[in-house]
């Protein structure tokens, strides 16, 4: 055991839905330790299991198999208002028949804390999500914005030992988002409480968390600080679902020890470091990211060659579709502030050139 | 003249026919309005205005006795119904099937979907043979076939109101601490509150307008205002009897509209 | 060791896991039923079950004083439609029975049809409206639905009746010399069922024709339909489900009306819920009456389960 319990601990945890042929399984044997003190994000497409874990750890859903461990303590079948866990919902769900104040002392009121306790810990939370001239507002006259931080100061107000945060953000318009991302940062590290997020939006889990975790189809595929998962994806499905992505199939042709080399489609072989059971002769997924790779003369030294067949200004940059002629089509990303890639139209014939350390070889 | 605009939404006579209806279902609840002020003793030669009739319906003893036991079983009764059906309700919403949902739906609703005068023998034969047994022949039985039957009207507002509650603000409530029956009094129970008076109000009215399986429950002696009206319908009538309909309209008319107000300004 | 560890700590919250589930769910369903059980006593005691007494009740022999003897007879359903002569025995069809009852399901279709004539430009009309005043209309459509059916029915007879208003306004323009005799005719009980029935036509239809897309009907138009073909083509296919509903919720309770009936009846035109009850007053055949009671049941429950058949598959269709 270590010394310092970790916030949450899920062990094998299984959640299965429905019987028989309806039989849904929400999550398969997951298992994840989030530390003390940290923004933890879950991130997936819908209905990849994220929020399901999260309403396990909140207790609003049993696991059909397996335990979870808060600060050490078996909670699985403890009710949710016997857990020091508080949730702001997707939709804020705050009681449309109380004013501002009375939805941010419930939690409070609820734990049997005297009146002037209440009243005191209401104001400061108020000041927290600066809120203090909206107190006795009823929250059915505020806006989505001010729903959103009534919200998060009525989850906050009990001092939980965990913050669990559904989707909280996405009901916000762009620019709202965007200032709420920053607030709920300084709030995590003005109140010391491991936050859990849940999103599908891969920019707001990279610019937010301490570490990610990337779920697909009731399963945990990656763990990692941001850019790790980002820059490191273990599969191909992490690597397509953040951010932009390249795949290229190359062949393992030589091999010692962990050091090998790779032939790409055009021929050209790359040294590379290799997992352990890729072999000589077995193929293997390359995932490079569109920024990641260079356009080059194409009479130089280039690891692959091309034609441009489209090219699209986005402002800060400019992404070429070159096409292979293995017939594939790789996207390559340069920022606009060289001058050279103006002169390239559709048509050109280029050479591509990439770091070794930005191609990431995928796990199968 | 300018030529008439072309509307997507008029059908050539549908306007006509559906004032010749409004007309039709008012004109007469009008007349027996009018009537009920008439001076003469006919209901159908006007002899001038006069609120002697009204005088004559509020002394008559019958009308009291009736008006009253009317009264006393549409309160117990709506109140019951209505205690009943916000449990039933509370039970049969937002929750996965499970079994015996169906069978307590289909029960609820049996009042809706069987003819009344059905109920009506089938009451009549079952507590007839309480009555010789027991020898009680109270207004008990009276109540009981009215909670039976307002169940359903009280049943449908609650249940529609719990249906369009936001499921989670109780799970909200759970998760900051309310046990929950303290989360059912502090958050179900105050925004489910507009359903339940609209329920109690609908089977009060439901209640109040029964006529069938009254004048089959009732005991001897016993009379609601409609079976009270039921009988002297065979009678030659007075313009007492509209007087007597004015009042009980009114009272429908109010309770109805308090409940169509209401309903209306939350949605 | 460490493995063999961890593997039984697993298995041990899997299976606590799992039966800890199972009795939440049985906990939380015995609790649903607690919770309904008031309601369902209510009903059992004043509606179901009764009404299963009546079904016992139409298998038993009848006592000539009232009431029934223990005994099972199939008698009392064989008289619902069949009567053995009292001269020569002969099986012959109960021709008093079946006018009634033909005389029933009559009346009830006429006023199903007369309430789908005028409902139906009625239920349009009001959905037609402009929003404000779209909720008036259906307000004044409503206060009728929820007052007293037997003060609307008295209502009817005065304008009715020999010295009502219709006669007296007639006799004294002078068209007439005589009243017309219209109470205690078939025509007035269909008149006063019309006439009480009338909203539960109109409220399921405006319920489909408020969701109605106008857009549809706009592109009818642009289709080249005239109105009668928008009408018939484009309108009454999408409001049917209305049309099914409405039909249906006039048809059941005319078909099982009582009181209409006995006011505007009199004694001499009677419907099925008359006759029920003349086999438990005058009549003194109450196994008779249970299983005419039974019969009415059953008609009413076919007539809804053709409805649910329909709006269910229209419920599919969408889905």
């Amino acid at each position: 055991m270590s010394t310092a319990a970790a916030a949450v601990e899920a062990k094998n945890v299984s959640k299965i839905f429905g019987a028989g042929v309806g039989e849904v399984r929400a999550l398969d044997n997951v298992s994840v330790t989030i530390r003390q003190n940290e923004f933890f994000t879950l991130l997936g497409p819908s209905g990849c299991g994220k929020t399901t874990l999260l309403r396990l750890i909140a207790g609003f859903e049993m696991p059909t198999e397996g335990s979870i461990l808060l600060e050490g303590e078996e909670v699985a079948h403890l009710p949710p208002f016997k857990r020091p866990v508080n949730t702001v919902f997707q939709n804020y769900a705050l009681f449309p028949h109380m004013s501002v104040a009375e939805n941010i002392g419930f939690g409070l009121e609820m734990l049997g804390k005297p009146k002037t306790e209440v009243q005191q810990t209401v104001d400061a939370m108020l000041r927290l999500v600066r809120m203090e001239e909206l107190k006795h507002r009823k929250t059915s006259q505020i806006s989505g914005g001010q729903q959103q931080r009534v919200a998060l100061a009525r989850a906050l107000a009990p001092r939980p030992k965990v913050l669990l945060l559904d989707e909280p953000l996405s009901a916000l318009d762009y620019k709202l988002r965007k200032d709420m991302q920053l607030e709920l940062k300084r709030m995590q590290h003005e109140t010391g409480i491991t936050f859990i997020f849940v999103t599908h939006d891969q920019e707001e889990a990279l610019t937010m968390s301490d570490r990610i975790a990337v779920m697909s189809q009731g399963n945990i595929l990656q763990i990692g600080s941001p850019d790790e998962i980002y820059e490191r994806p273990a599969d191909r499905f992490v690597a397509d679902f953040i951010g932009e992505t390249n795949f290229i199939e190359a062949e393992v042709i030589e091999r010692i020890g962990e050091d090998g080399r790779i032939r790409l489609p055009s021929g050209v072989a790359v040294s590379h470091k290799l997992a352990s059971n890729a072999g000589v002769g077995s193929r293997v997924t390359l995932a490079i990211r569109p920024e990641r790779i260079d356009l080059v003369r194409a009479d130089g030294e280039t690891h692959l060659k091309g034609k441009v067949d489209n090219i699209v200004y986005f402002g800060t940059d400019t992404t070429f579709h070159v096409g292979l002629d293995s017939g594939q089509s790789v996207t390559v990303r340069v920022q606009n502030r060289r001058g050279h890639q103006e002169i390239l139209q559709v048509g050109d014939v280029v050479g591509l050139t990439i770091a070794p350390e930005a191609m990431q070889i995928l796990r199968d | 003249m300018a030529k008439a605009t072309f509307s997507v939404r008029r059908q050539t006579g549908f306007a006509t026919i559906a004032l010749v209806c409004f007309v039709m279902l008012y004109a007469p609840i009008l007349t027996l309005m009018i009537y009920s002020f008439n001076d003469g003793t006919s209901v159908a030669i006007w002899e001038g205005f006069s609120w002697r009739w009204y005088e004559r319906a509020a002394a008559n003893e019958q009308v009291q006795e009736s008006a009253l036991l009317s009264l006393k079983i549409a309160s117990i009764a709506a109140v019951l119904a209505t205690i009943f059906a916000t449990m039933a309700a509370l039970a049969t919403t937002r929750t996965r099937p499970y079994r015996g949902l169906t069978a307590i739906f289909a029960a609820i609703n049996t009042p809706l979907m069987v003819p009344e005068i059905v109920t009506a023998v089938a009451l009549l034969i079952f507590f007839a043979s309480i009555k010789v047994a027991t020898g009680y022949t109270g207004i008990a039985y009276l109540v009981a076939a009215h909670t039976a039957f307002c169940i359903p009207f009280a049943y449908l507002p609650i249940r529609a109101r719990l249906e369009s509650m936001d499921a989670t603000l109780e799970i909200a409530a759970a998760d900051l601490y309310a046990t929950p029956w303290r989360a059912f009094r502090r958050v179900t129970f105050p925004l489910l509150w507009p359903g339940i008076v609209a329920g109690l109000m609908l089977a009060f009215v439901i209640s109040l307008d029964d006529v069938v399986i009254t004048e089959f429950v009732k005991s001897a002696g016993q009379d609601t205002l409609p079976t009270y009206m039921l009988g002297q319908l065979r009678r030659i009538v007075t313009p007492e009897m509209n007087a007597i309909s004015t009042v009980f309209l009114g009272i429908s008319v109010m309770v109805v509209a308090l409940f169509f107000f209401m309903t209306r300004k939350k949605n | 060791m460490a493995i063999s560890g961890t593997q039984s700590q697993r298995g041990g919250t899997h299976v606590s896991a799992a039966e800890a589930a199972a009795a939440f769910e049985r906990r939380e369903t015995r609790t649903r039923w607690l919770l309904s059980a008031p309601a369902l006593i209510t009903l059992a005691v004043a509606s179901i079950g009764p009404l299963l007494i009546v079904l016992v009740y139409s298998f038993l022999q009848k006592n000539p004083n009232g009431g029934v003897f223990w005994q099972f007879s199939t008698d009392a359903w064989f008289n619902v439609i069949l009567q053995r002569d009292i001269f020569d025995d002969t099986l012959q069809f109960a021709d008093a029975h079946l006018s009634i009852f033909w005389r029933s399901v009559k009346l009830s279709m006429g006023t199903t049809v007369l309430a789908l004539i005028f409902g139906f430009p009625t239920a349009y009309f009001i959905a037609t409206r402009p929003e404000r005043t779209r909720e008036l209309w259906l307000f004044l459509i409503t206060i009728p639905f929820w007052t007293n059916l037997l003060i609307r029915t008295f209502a009817i007879q005065e304008v009715i009746r020999n010295e009502g208003i219709v006669n007296s306004l007639l006799l004294w323009v002078g068209i007439i010399d005589a009243p017309i005799q219209m109470m205690f005719t078939d025509f007035a009980i269909m008149m006063g069922m019309l006439y009480v029935f009338l909203p539960l036509m109109v409220l399921p239809l405006y319920a489909s024709m408020e969701k109605l897309d106008f857009r549809l009907v706009e592109a009818g138009y642009d289709l080249y339909a005239t109105r009668l073909q928008v009408l018939r083509r484009v309108i009454i296919p999408l409001v049917k489900p209305g049309i099914i509903a409405g039909s249906i919720l006039v048809f059941i309770p005319s078909l099982g009306a009582y009181v209409t009936p006995r006011v505007l009846g009199g004694g001499k035109s009677l419907m099925l819920g008359n006759l029920i009850e003349l086999q438990f007053g005058q009549g003194r055949n109450w196994p008779l009456g249970a299983a005419l009671s039974m019969t009415l049941l059953c008609i009413v429950m076919v007539a809804l389960l053709v409805y649910v058949r329909k709006t269910s598959r229209q419920g599919g269709a969408h889905g």
